[in-house]
């Protein structure tokens, strides 16, 4: 160890994979549907593509979970983004394609991808 | 990338509750249902709950898994880390709420603490080197050894208030300055993990848990007194203790945090590990640095102090394991954030090792000043079974009893010296109405008789006739004469021994003959045992009016005591019963009563 730039930079590299077992209440939360029906519907590829990207873009506060069937089982895989201001988004028929744009659009830009929400689909 | 992380305690507490068999389940379970590119399972140190082990978090949702079953791992995969349905019939009881799952942190046993020398306790794995630094590990050194000059360091540590944790509560800044004003060509910087005291087992779970806290502490100690060179003094019965200093030198030394030139500051330092047998007397300070040098650990005179003439005739200084887990988090966060916890002569926060009579048995860690109560009602959840608080005693065989009396007293150092007590290293082991005070003074006396190491007189000879003294109190044979030799004898062992043990050894009875003198008279005078466990002064007799005659006590008596016709009362035969109590236990209808 020579400096503690070298310290900090292998410190920035890990700590991303740690940040998970930190309790934040600010963290923008995004919860995927993996229930059976979600589950079939292809929400593995979708839950691994959130946490892949959010790795990539080295994004604190931000925490990805599962959660059981909502009930539009049509509609899976069904994602929920939960933003600190208590704002809920709904994404339906989601794909591990479309989690780039979510991820970039709405969770570092804030702006909510319209056309993949569930108001876009049902009509 | 892992989305789920699963946390799973490998302390010493959760290891034989066979948390290893669960994290071999678990990992087995999670390839069989294709998870292992998705969940990572992590053997952290000590959570604090081990009456709950084996204990088990999984992030992100931090639910709180606790007496976990290898029967259940396949529905937590299942259900929880692949559907993220929370299996809460499994967890903790206390998270679980009407509507939903409360954090870990808000549960009574955990909202009351501030954890300092144990925060990466549970947090991190402590066989990997960059989960420490991904939690701020190893900054403190550099930041001392780039920025800083080793009289700035001393300066931090005084400033902070910090006093040793091993049991006398010295000044640990002043300790350093001591030792840095002895100009030597070689010093020594020395870490007591001797843990030794019946119910401690602090310094255990912090090496378990955050090893590199201690080896970047003590790298910072070499820095400020001018020592290159380290030694963990730790006993062979901590295997797992062992194992992962091993694992964490050898990593500081791969990443160059230890060695040569750390941080290019022309600062070397290094550490050894040096294995102890297991006798109490290693943990005194010169007793252990005489068995690091390869003799016999007995104690010697002091002065000269360590800081003086310590190891091999250098100047050394010797601190306790939780005093340096302190260290790197007062670099950081600095001597006024440390100084701002606890009381006026006792800073920053102190880790206890609650057992005995207490629902929540195991390691919690609160700032200085936190009132007993807190600690046994609150964190600990209360004594079982509806029995009343009796007496706590603090720091094992060297310390004494706080009576209920002083349920209300603030802890630190100088609240317990004047009650006759002392911080010790932090047991806490806490005593319900059914415990005997002479009987917990006999024990802790057999201890002290069983590690006297020999070398002085008083110590040698004196706990041996204080032990002959309890042995007659506790069989009825004593008379009061008998208890003013004992209490006469605590004192002469007590301002006559060479070292601490034997000064301290006397502790635990003159606290109990200061607080429970009753009891003593009892056993004497009226030989009797008031709390019913000495077993000389019992006995079992069978009330005829309530007796039925089942047979069934005479039936599980091991020595045929009991004698009597079916449907007519029994009958105790005291020569031949051994008071061994099963027959109270079984009998339905309370027939049975000890005297």
């Amino acid at each position: 160890m020579k400096s503690l730039e070298e310290l900090k930079a292998i410190r920035d590299k890990v700590k991303h994979s740690v940040n998970v077992r930190e309790e934040d209440g600010d963290a923008i939360r995004v919860v995927v549907g993996m229930a059976t029906c979600g589950i079939a519907a292809g929400a593995r590829p979708v839950l691994n593509a959130f946490t892949e990207e959010v790795a990539k873009r080295e994004l604190q506060n931000v925490s990805i979970t599962q959660t059981g069937c909502i009930g539009i089982c049509q509609y899976e895989p069904v994602v929920e983004i939960f933003t600190p201001d208590g704002q809920k988004t709904t994404y339906v028929k989601m794909t591990a394609e479309k989690v780039a744009r979510v991820v970039a659009d709405h969770i570092v830009n804030g702006n909510v991808v319209t056309e993949y929400t569930i108001g876009a689909n049902t009509k | 990338m892992y989305r789920s992380h699963v946390l799973v305690c490998g302390g010493t507490g959760c290891t034989s509750s066979g948390s290893q068999q669960i994290i071999n389940v678990l990992e087995e379970e999670i390839s069989k249902q294709g998870l292992d590119q998705e969940v990572k399972v992590i053997k952290t140190g000590c959570f604090g709950l081990c009456a709950l082990g084996p204990i088990m978090i999984v992030y992100p949702e931090g639910s709180f898994y606790s007496r976990v079953k290898p029967d259940d791992i396949p529905e937590i995969v299942s259900e929880h880390l692949l559907k993220g349905r929370i299996v809460k019939r499994l967890l903790y009881s206390e998270t679980v709420t009407d509507d939903g799952v409360k954090s870990l942190n808000d549960t009574t046993f955990y909202k009351k603490q501030h954890r300092v020398a144990l925060r990466n306790c549970g947090v991190i794995n402590p066989e990997n080197i960059e989960e420490y630094i991904a939690f701020d590990g190893y900054e403190a050194l550099g930041k001392v050894l780039t920025e800083y000059t080793p009289e700035q360091v001393i300066q931090v540590i005084k400033d902070s208030g910090l006093r040793g944790r091993g049991g006398g509560g010295f000044s640990t800044g002043l300790k350093w300055s001591l030792a840095r004003m002895n100009d030597a060509d070689q010093k020594y910087v020395c870490c007591n993990a001797d843990e030794g005291d019946p119910g401690a087992f602090m310094d255990r779970s912090i090496l378990e848990g955050d090893p590199h806290a201690v080896l970047e502490a003590m790298a910072i100690a070499g820095y400020a007194i001018g020592a290159t060179q380290g030694y963990i003094y730790v006993r062979a019965e901590y295997p797992i203790a062992v194992k992962r200093l091993e694992i964490a030198i050898a990593q500081a030394r791969e990443y160059g945090l230890l060695g040569k030139n750390i941080f290019d500051s022309g600062f070397d330092f290094d550490i050894g590990l040096r294995l102890g047998a297991g006798a109490f007397v290693c943990g005194e300070e010169t007793a252990l640095m005489t068995s690091i040098e390869g003799h016999r650990g007995e104690p010697r005179p002091r002065p000269p102090f360590p800081a003086q003439k310590g190891l091999w005739q250098k100047p050394t200084i010797l601190n306790n394991v939780e005093t340096y887990a302190n260290i790197p988090q007062i670099i950081l966060k600095g001597a006024d954030w440390f100084a701002s916890m606890g009381t006026e002569k006792s800073k920053g926060t102190k880790v206890f090792a609650l057992g005995g009579k207490i629902h929540n048995t195991g390691l919690v860690e609160v700032p200085m000043g936190t009132t007993l109560r807190e600690i046994v009602e609150e964190i600990g959840g209360g004594i079982p079974d509806g029995k009343k608080f009796k007496a706590a005693q603090t720091g094992g065989p060297s310390g004494g009893c706080i009576p209920a009396e002083h349920f209300d007293i603030p802890i630190d150092y100088d609240n317990l010296i004047s009650i006759g007590s002392m911080m010790g290293s932090g047991g806490l082991i806490v005593m319900d109405e059914d415990t005997c005070m002479v009987d917990i003074a006999k024990f802790f006396l057999e201890f002290t008789v069983d590690e006297s190491c020999g070398k002085c007189t008083p110590c040698r000879v004196g706990t041996k006739r204080m032990l002959e003294l309890l042995t007659k109190i506790t069989h009825g044979n004593a008379t009061m004469e008998d208890l003013d030799k004992l209490e006469e004898l605590c004192y002469h062992i007590k301002q006559n021994s060479l070292c601490g043990l034997g000064q301290t050894a006397p502790n635990p009875v003159l606290s109990t003959l200061k607080y429970f003198r009753d009891e003593y008279i009892a056993h004497v005078v009226d030989k009797k045992c008031p709390a019913g466990v000495c077993k000389a002064l019992l006995s079992y007799e069978i009330d005829e009016d309530k007796c039925k005659g089942c047979t069934l006590c005479a039936r599980v008596c091991p020595v045929g005591a009991i004698t009597g016709d079916v449907k007519n009362p029994h009958h105790i035969d005291k020569t031949k019963c051994i008071k061994c109590g099963a027959c109270m236990e079984k009998c339905r209808f309370g027939a049975i009563e000890k005297k």
